[in-house]
């Protein structure tokens, strides 16, 4: 017998439902513990995507009960079925099967905090209507008994119509076996029963089902009756025909008067979930958690606030502090590589290719990964502890006073680390034009990729006084800051009034209650978000450093080359030793320089120098200016060349270079009004195209990256023109 | 007497919502309608917005739309 026939025997006794056909998914109120039950059951079995045309996050996962294999999908957390937001409406879509190219679940695992039925058991009333098989997961049954709080299950499941009901506490496991049991069988089991609460909506959809395709489900009609104001809604009045729409107002006005539909929705329900809390709940004794406790006193207007600033405060600090030792390591090894391999290829186009194409253009990428994984743990823990969405509540006074709400905080403080992360952190703010003033909002925070810009000028230019008790260097950078901050709020409170006007953006949040994150969800939910950063940005962020690496490399003087070889000989003839090397060295830049002033981008640069001569600049910043539109971050290193310090320099040498540099007649170049100025465009313009990719993305259309980039360029723009002009 | 005039301590139950506002409308939809017990956790600096217990879950609304909000005493309110 061979290995190969062994291996056959082996292949054949697969189980046949080695692959999930039909999944389950994972319903709940957001923080109801829903994640970390999904985390539980799933391991590390499990993949984060998109869901089809939208930038909602899709976790699906398998589950294992001896040899069967279980779909599951961890819906974004939901308090209704509803198009409330944009993650709440695709929950919503996914248990409808409305997903384009998604199967309708096989069946509904709803999870449901046991300290807070109230809300939850609105959701699985409406999931129940749904009529797929179905059963509830009651998560944190020790934390609502120590608050008080234990459920009679048994008496649940009756007024449930029957459907399972399995007490869990996902963070230690118990009660997990028994609900992957149940969740084996769930696709085959029926239905639920539960008689329908609301006998006129069931008529109603029943008469209109008759006018209806087939495959519009009586569901799908009396949600559209409901959320009146939804894209169902629209559809179904589409399929309904031309009358459609008066139709269903009709029937919207048989049903319910004049009362708004969702309100008339909200009472009946309630009254109904009222009653079933009265019937099953039963209270124990309270016993004060540390987290009532603190979140007591974080409760206070004035602790709470102070907090929020301290919390943001080391938010900050470990973005910059701790990230900075990680990045120099990564730049330094990316330089060592890079040289290492320039050194030993042949040189040539393919060496320089490679070392400062490529391998600078990798190391560009990853040199942010540090401070993006920093913030990326600092939000998702407070994410997790239940901590941003007080956040949110504490500023939203503040954030009023521009026209946006609370909930544009997040996106603005994670666009201090890159805006990419920011601007997907929009997500949950529900109102569109709220989010889409946010979005134009976020790429002026100083971003860590406008830094080394800072740093260089304002080390160079700015003499290191005192100015009170601080330090003038240290004062511009605080200005800049300011400028950043003042033009995201400005163009957010401009967009309001004008564009983006419209009803006063709202603010109703759910506060949870502070919490311990759990230490797997943290790294699972970490790791998927490092994972869409690096496809999502990486991939642009490399591209753009071999596009700008080929613009200035190419197109290569042979004549240039050839001067520099019978250079290089003399000095080869004359000097020896360290002279030599520092000869040879100082060759090296200055034929660079060369070459780069008559490459692409050079010539680019020269072609443009009348736009930007009222701001001060002479071809070489501006060649630099311009290699710095798609990547914001490449542009000391092309001033390193362009002014032959080589690109590797370090800041003094550099600055040095900028300080004597002059024009044709002599005069400086780097005065101090344009040293504004230039600092002034580069706090205010867009440059960088992995931040123009994703507003794309995020806004669906090129209309706001288009309007985005000319806005934030002409107002750069301007800003220079008026410190040069006025200098 | 409406929502945005609770006292510290007391506990409230809702008599009538003014439903007109589609803010109003989720507020609803999170749990915000008649019958519901509330009391007031605690106010922003200030003193807007405003949070609210309510079945322990706590909610965070702005004063503007807490004027929607009927309330009264609950019987064990005093």
């Amino acid at each position: 017998m061979s290995k190969l026939a062994v291996t056959r025997v082996a292949a054949d006794q697969i189980p046949v439902r080695r692959h999930p056909s039909q999944n389950i998914a994972v319903v709940g109120n957001p923080n109801s513990g829903k994640s970390t039950l999904f985390n539980r059951l799933t391991g590390m079995r499990q993949k984060t995507g998109n869901y089809p045309g939208v930038t909602v996050e899709k976790h699906a996962g398998v589950t294992r009960v001896g040899d069967q294999v279980i779909g599951l999908i961890d819906l974004p957390g939901m308090f209704a079925l509803s198009s409330h937001s944009l993650e709440e409406r695709i929950a919503s879509d996914v248990v409808l099967g409305r997903i384009d190219g998604m199967d309708k679940p096989a069946g509904i695992l709803a999870v449901v905090d046991t300290t807070h039925l109230y809300q939850g058991l609105y959701l699985v009333q409406q999931l129940i209507e749904i009529g797929l098989p179905i059963m509830v997961a009651l998560t944190m049954t020790d934390a609502a008994e120590a608050g008080g709080i234990r459920v009679d299950t048994e008496a649940l499941r009756r007024r449930l119509g029957g459907i399972g009901v399995y007490p869990v506490v996902a963070t230690t496991g118990q009660g997990i076996d028994v609900l992957k049991h149940a969740l084996a069988t769930l696709a085959e089991s029926p239905p639920p029963t539960m008689p329908k609460l609301w006998v006129e909506l069931d008529a109603a959809s029943e008469a209109l089902a008759r006018d209806l395709p087939a495959t519009v489900p009586r569901i799908e009609i009396e949600r559209a009756l409901i959320d009146r104001d939804s894209e169902l809604a629209a559809e179904v009045e589409r399929s309904l025909g031309p009358d459609g729409h008066e139709r269903m107002e009709e029937w919207r006005t048989r049903l319910f008067g004049s009362e708004p539909p969702l309100a008339n929705e909200a009472r009946r329900r309630y009254g109904w979930v009222r009653e079933v809390m009265d019937e099953v709940q039963v209270r124990a004794p309270v016993i004060a958690t540390l987290s009532s406790r603190v979140t007591r006193f974080l409760n206070q207007p004035l602790p709470g606030t102070i907090g929020l600033f301290v919390v943001m405060a080391i938010v900050f600090q470990a973005v910059f502090a701790w990230a900075t030792p990680v990045m120099d390591l990564i730049d330094a090894s990316a330089s060592a590589l890079g040289s290492a391999v320039a050194a030993a290829l042949p040189a040539g186009a393919f060496a320089s290719f490679i070392s400062d194409g490529v391998i600078a253009g990798v190391g560009s990428v990853i040199i942010f990964l540090p401070q993006i994984l920093i913030l990326f743990l600092f939000i998702i823990l407070l994410e997790d502890s239940g901590y941003l969405a007080r956040a949110a509540y504490l500023m939203d006074r503040t954030m009023r006073s521009v026209g946006l709400s609370g909930q544009s905080i997040i996106p603005m403080i994670s666009s201090f680390a890159c805006a990419v992360p920011g601007i997907m952190a929009t997500r949950v703010i529900p109102n569109r034009r709220d989010r889409i003033a946010t979005i134009l909002a976020a790429p002026f925070m100083t971003c860590s990729a406008r830094l080394p810009v800072y740093a260089l000028m304002i080390a160079a230019f700015v003499p290191s006084t005192r100015v009170g008790f601080m330090n003038l260097q240290g004062l511009v950078l605080f200005g800049l800051y300011m400028l950043g901050i003042i033009g995201g709020l400005g163009t957010a409170l401009l967009l309001r009034k004008t564009a983006l006007s419209g009803p006063k953006p709202s603010f109703a949040l759910m506060l949870p209650e502070f919490r311990l994150p759990n230490l797997q969800t943290v790294f699972m939910q970490l790791a998927g978000r490092a994972m869409i950063f690096l496809k999502r940005a990486g991939t642009i962020v490399f591209v753009v450093a071999v596009v700008v690496w080929a613009l200035a490399y190419y197109p290569r003087s042979d004549e240039l080359a050839a001067t520099r070889a019978d250079r290089q000989a003399v000095i080869d003839m004359t000097t020896t030793g360290d002279a030599a090397e520092a000869a040879l060295r100082q060759l090296d830049n200055e034929s660079a320089a060369a070459q780069l002033e008559q490459s692409y981008l050079g010539r680019a640069g020269k072609l443009i120098e009348p736009a930007f001569a009222p701001l001060g600049w002479d071809w070489k910043v501006s060649a630099a200016v311009i290699a710095g539109f798609p990547a914001r971050e490449v542009v000391v290193a092309v001033l390193g060349t362009v002014y032959a310090v080589g690109d590797e320099a370090d800041e003094a040498t550099l600055a040095a270079r900028l300080k004597g540099a002059t024009r044709a007649d002599g005069s400086k170049v780097f005065t101090v009004p344009m040293v504004i100025g230039l600092l002034i465009f580069y706090a205010l313009c867009l440059q960088c195209a992995a931040t123009i990719a994703v507003i794309r993305r995020e806004t669906n259309s090129w209309r706001w990256p288009a309007f985005a980039w000319i806005y934030m360029t002409t107002l750069g723009y301007l800003g220079a023109l008026t410190a040069y002009q006025l200098g | 007497m409406t929502l945005a005039k609770l006292q510290r301590g007391r506990k409230y139950v809702i008599n009538g919502v003014n439903a007109s506002d589609p803010v109003v409308q989720r507020l609803m939809v999170l749990g915000l309608v008649e019958g519901a017990e509330v009391e007031l956790a605690s106010s922003a600096i200030g003193g807007d917005p405003i949070e609210f217990r309510m079945f322990g879950n706590a909610i965070s609304l702005r004063r503007e739309q807490a004027e929607h909000f009927a309330v009264s005493l609950t019987s064990e309110g005093e």
